[in-house]
């Protein structure tokens, strides 16, 4: 159940963000100096910590959402999925942990 | 004569004090659950590339800028692999937070509203979203060193 929840969270929080995203991108239809602008205003470390915080979603809700297909297409996957969240929380830290290294190594020391 | 069973309590635990009406519309939300599940496949693919390529390599973050996306606008490959990207993307957050909204709310003019806020922000971001990509001039830019620009 809690993964049904962490997946709802996830998923409206990337969403929320894909519209921002979009809108701040589209500034390169305007001028260079406006998206240039716009984004030296997110290269600090609070920014660079969400933006850990959304790849953190992002990884969870991909892997979750592996999960969620074996569950449903997979003959054997319901009877595996408590083993199957298990993968899921290994191989967030698998890919988040290096990501989490280069990326605030990046963010705090520029 | 005295009662010898008890009536079963046939209540649920808690009812909705709003009721719906059904509205069949075929196989839509087979299809819609069907969606969910191919387009989330391919999203992973997608957002991951999108993730390495534009976190990890080079400089990482603080390599992006205008020129950033110019270099890569100005490929048709990462034109196509963004506009899937956006495409898939928006209808699966859509439809994820359309389910959201069904779930949840339980009022069928606060389920309109949130569905039309919903729809038109879906709307804003594909069509401005695509026009971005594919009109983009990579050139607008002065100091750009692209051999395209010169």
């Amino acid at each position: 159940m809690w993964s049904w929840v962490a997946h709802r969270i996830s998923g409206v929080l990337i969403f929320l963000f894909l519209f921002a995203h979009v809108l701040d991108t589209a500034l390169v239809r305007v001028s260079p100096d406006a998206y240039n602008s716009i984004m030296e205003t997110y290269k600090n470390p609070v920014v660079g910590l969400g933006e850990a915080g959304l790849v953190a979603a992002v990884i969870f809700h991909a892997l979750n959402g592996l999960r969620v297909v074996a569950v449903d297409f997979w003959s054997k996957g319901p009877r595996y999925q408590r083993q199957m969240f298990w993968a899921v929380v290994i191989g967030f830290v698998v890919l988040f942990a290096p990501f989490a290294i280069r990326h605030l190594s990046i963010v705090f020391t520029h | 004569m005295t009662a010898t069973t008890s009536e079963p309590n046939l209540q649920p635990v808690q009812k909705s004090r709003f009721t719906r009406k059904s509205k069949s519309r075929g196989n839509f939300e087979l299809w819609s659950w069907v969606f969910m599940r191919g387009s989330g496949v391919l999203l992973l693919f997608l957002v991951f590339g999108h993730l390495f390529v534009n976190l990890m390599l080079g400089e990482g973050i603080h390599a992006i800028d205008f020129a950033f996306v110019a270099g890569k606008w100005s490929n048709p490959f990462w034109q196509v692999w963004d506009m899937l990207m956006l495409w898939l993307a928006e209808l699966h957050g859509f439809n994820g937070v359309r389910t959201i909204i069904n779930d949840y709310a339980e009022k069928d003019s606060t389920r309109w509203v949130l569905k039309t806020l919903l729809v038109v922000s879906a709307l804003v971001v594909l069509v401005l979203g695509t026009l971005v990509i594919f009109t983009f001039d990579p050139c607008i830019d002065p100091s750009s060193t692209l051999s395209q620009c010169k």
